[in-house]
């Protein structure tokens, strides 16, 4: 029972000694994004830990969310709605209809009519969709390209977005989960690759949505947060900050790290909260009934792939708000950047090392690799400075290992979660 | 005299480059769907393997390039293949000690191993970054092309020209003889029948005194050789840049799926089913349409179903259309 406590007291120890010996800025920093981590990991957390489900594409619903700030609270692209708005719209109502006509075939039409309808339909459909997609998307990307290019947001505040990104995610769950769920376990993971591979594809390629790898740039500060030029600027700012004895420029980004966490604490606690409570009542129980033994649980009347479609769609949902907030902090949306070892494979390995099942476990586990994850950066070629000291310098082997100690991240990741997985394996904070 | 244009870029652009890449999913597959049979997991891992078995080859292929050797006008890589596949295997097994065997003897649920073999690919991915870097590779050094398109029109005096890469034949064949050696072993060889044996019915075959750490060693040299072989066939075709394995992990589990888990010859037949829709779909037809209809008709815009960039997307939807459908594959493979 006490050890919850203490492991999130020298976690904070931690951070409080890099603010101490290092920076405050690199300190808030690990800070921040190890409470988005967090929520991703309670997402996850949700997936594996609640329902043993397991999602290898968390890069992709992470992405989807971060689609949101873009779309909701960017300003409009002048002109751009009005030139292939209703294009867009003609295409995605062309393609649903497709879509639905097969559902329908598939379920009254014979096995034969069925073979020769179905692929008639979706490749009529699909080259409908295309026929008004392709002038659409063009006619939205040559509308003020240099700096815009795309569709544009609704120019509404960013907090509105986070619950957004929630629901893309939720729906890109939705279509994943209905096919793969209720077969092999496995057949989930392969499939949740490759809706991963492919949300991260059409954010990179999509120009008319958010400029692809052109990057979306200055997407706006929720409600509290200032811009640092601002803070710079107010006399009142400048003098307070002289009176603690810090120049303004740190003191304004101090301010607005400061806010962003309490922003993300507020988010990761209702979270908790929520989690928590869902935990602790009937339906967790079932949950973990379900988890533990499926068969036990369908034979007392619960539908286990129905529920196992709900927590899916809910951890993926929390993954795409995640997504979402990730975007605000950084201010900016680069496609690029959405790539599967750091967006899924170190999430996993933040549940694993936290314990898998424990909300708490989560939490801790997030903080804690992100910090370690971001210290190896400079941890690993000091380290790999002592090994290679003894050496001649420039012999070739010192210039590789010295080269390739910045890999070694990757590694010790893989190595820390197998260690984990079979001495440990149910983590720092074990579930009840 | 436009239709033979027509079927020459049709071979030169879909049938050729298909061929050869649905060789090399169908080798990566096989590897899957060999673990899967015998250790009854998927294994998360299989890319990185892949790239590690490659990166091993090159480094071997330079310490032979080195030396002089060279067995022109192949490329040295298929010299250093069994040194590479040594390696990899010496890995595997190192790994299945370390790693799977723990899960294996607590008959842990199978997600419990794919999870592992997550952790495992970090280790991998760590190891190929250590030995190689990340830089992009180019370790062909063999003869570039069986027919050139340049000579090609000069000897046909067509106006499409006919590129066979070595590399493409090479891989043909290779997996011709790769694959015939597999299932001669499977078929004749005691070891292969027990492994067969072993991997329908575990518990029969434990009665029936067969040594299943044996049969779990031999899968796992086995995969480490087809694996290594289709890294080094995709490396020597393309070039060697450790994340493009990664991402083929997507379209090998496909074709696994799409052939039925654990039946290698569906994975044979899945990864030309994958490797030929994802050319296919992201090829643009409108030199083949215009070589076929009277001048006037030819469409102006590309006639292409989806971008290149798109092509994890056709995996992707013939995985579910697969699971919707299908969900044991087009041969009967493991129950759901």
């Amino acid at each position: 029972m006490k050890r919850t406590p203490i492991l999130f007291a020298t976690m904070g120890l931690l951070l409080l000694a890099e603010g101490y010996f290092g920076s405050w800025n690199t300190a808030l920093g690990i800070f921040n994004m190890g409470l988005i981590s967090a929520v991703l990991a309670l997402g996850v957390n949700m997936q594996w830990g609640y329902a043993g489900l397991f999602n290898s594409g968390i890069v992709g619903f992470v992405a989807i969310g971060g689609l949101a700030p873009v779309l909701i609270s960017m300003p409009p692209n002048p002109g751009a709605f009005s030139a292939g708005g209703l294009g867009l719209i003609l295409s995605f109502a062309v393609a649903v209809a497709a879509l639905w006509a097969a559902v329908i075939v598939n379920r009254r039409a014979s096995l034969h009519v069925r073979m020769v309808a179905i692929p008639l339909i979706l490749f009529a459909g699909f080259l409908a969709y295309r026929a008004f997609f392709g002038p659409a998307t063009n006619a939205i990307e040559a509308i003020n390209t240099a700096a815009a290019g795309n569709l544009g947001g609704l120019g509404l505040p960013v907090a509105v977005s986070w619950p957004v990104g929630a629901l893309f995610a939720a729906g890109a769950a939705w279509v994943v989960g209905k096919t793969a769920l209720g077969l092999r376990s496995d057949y989930l993971a392969i499939a949740t690759l490759g809706i991963g591979e492919i949300i991260v594809s059409v954010l990179r390629n999509e120009e008319w949505l958010a400029r692809g790898v052109l990057n979306v740039n200055g997407i706006p500060r929720p409600w509290p947060v200032p811009r640092e030029v601002d803070l710079q600027l107010s006399t009142s700012f400048t003098e307070r900050a002289a009176s603690f004895g810090i120049d303004p420029v740190t003191a304004s980004t101090l301010t607005v790290k400061l806010l962003y966490a309490a922003l993300f604490l507020i988010v990761l606690i209702a979270l908790i909260w929520l989690a928590q409570k869902a935990l602790s009542s009937p339906w967790g129980r079932m949950m973990r009934a379900i988890r533990d033994n499926e068969t036990a649980a369908a034979a007392m009347g619960k539908n286990v792939t129905l529920r196992h479609l709900q927590i899916f769609i809910i951890g993926s949902a929390v993954c795409g708000l995640g997504g979402a907030m990730m975007i605000t902090l950084d201010g900016q949306m680069t496609p690029g950047s959405y790539i599967p070892l750091r967006y899924t494979f170190l999430i996993w390995v933040m549940v694993i090392v936290g314990g898998s099942g424990n909300n708490f476990g989560s939490v801790l586990g997030a903080v804690l690799i992100w910090y370690l994850y971001t210290k190896a950066e400079t941890w690993g070629p000091q380290l790999m400075g002592y090994i290679t000291a003894g050496m001649t310098d420039g012999s070739v082997l010192k210039t590789h290992l010295q080269d390739s100690a910045e890999q070694m991240r990757l590694l010790t990741m893989g190595l820390v979660m197998l260690l984990v997985l079979r001495f440990s394996p149910r983590g720092l904070i074990p579930e009840k | 005299m436009d239709f033979l244009n027509a079927i020459v870029t049709l071979l030169n652009y879909v049938i050729i480059p298909a061929s050869s890449y649905g060789a090399q999913l169908a080798l990566g597959a096989l590897g899957v769907t060999l673990i899967y049979g015998i250790l009854r997991f998927s294994n998360f891992a299989h890319g990185d393997t892949m790239a590690f078995g490659t990166a091993a080859t090159i480094v071997v292929t330079w310490g032979l390039q080195s030396l002089g050797v060279s067995i022109s006008p192949l490329p040295t890589a298929l010299l250093a293949l069994p040194f590479g596949i040594l390696i990899t295997a010496a890995l595997v097994l190192g790994t299945d000690r370390a790693v799977y065997r723990f899960y294996r003897a607590k008959k842990s649920a199978p997600i419990i191993l794919v999870m592992a073999s997550v952790g495992v690919m970090f280790v991998m991915n760590g190891l190929t970054r250590f030995l190689i870097g990340v830089r992009e590779i180019q370790f062909d050094d063999g003869v570039r092309f069986v027919i050139n398109a340049r000579e090609f029109k000069a000897a046909t005096g067509l106006a499409e020209g006919l590129a066979l890469r070595s590399t493409q034949v090479i891989t043909l064949v290779t997996a011709v003889i790769v694959v015939w050696a597999l299932f001669w072993f499977l078929g004749r060889t005691r070891t292969g029948k027990s492994m067969r044996a072993f991997s329908d019915n575990e518990d029969l075959a434990l009665l029936s005194g067969i040594n299943p750490e044996k049969v779990v060693a031999v899968t796992w040299i086995i995969a480490a050789a087809i694996t290594t072989i289709a890294g080094t066939l995709f490396g020597l075709d393309k070039s060697f840049k450790a994340f493009n394995y990664f991402q083929l992990l997507l379209p090998i589990f496909a074709a696994a799926i799409v052939g039925g888990l654990g039946n290698p010859i569906g994975a044979i037949a899945g990864g030309f089913v994958i490797a030929f829709s994802e050319v296919a779909v992201t090829f643009d037809f409108r030199r083949v349409v215009a070589y076929l209809v009277p001048g006037d008709w030819t469409p102006s815009g590309p006639i292409q179903l989806l971008s290149t960039e798109y092509k994890f997307a056709v995996s992707f939807a013939i995985l579910i259309i697969v699971l919707l459908f299908k969900p044991t594959g087009l041969f009967k493979g493991k129950s759901v």
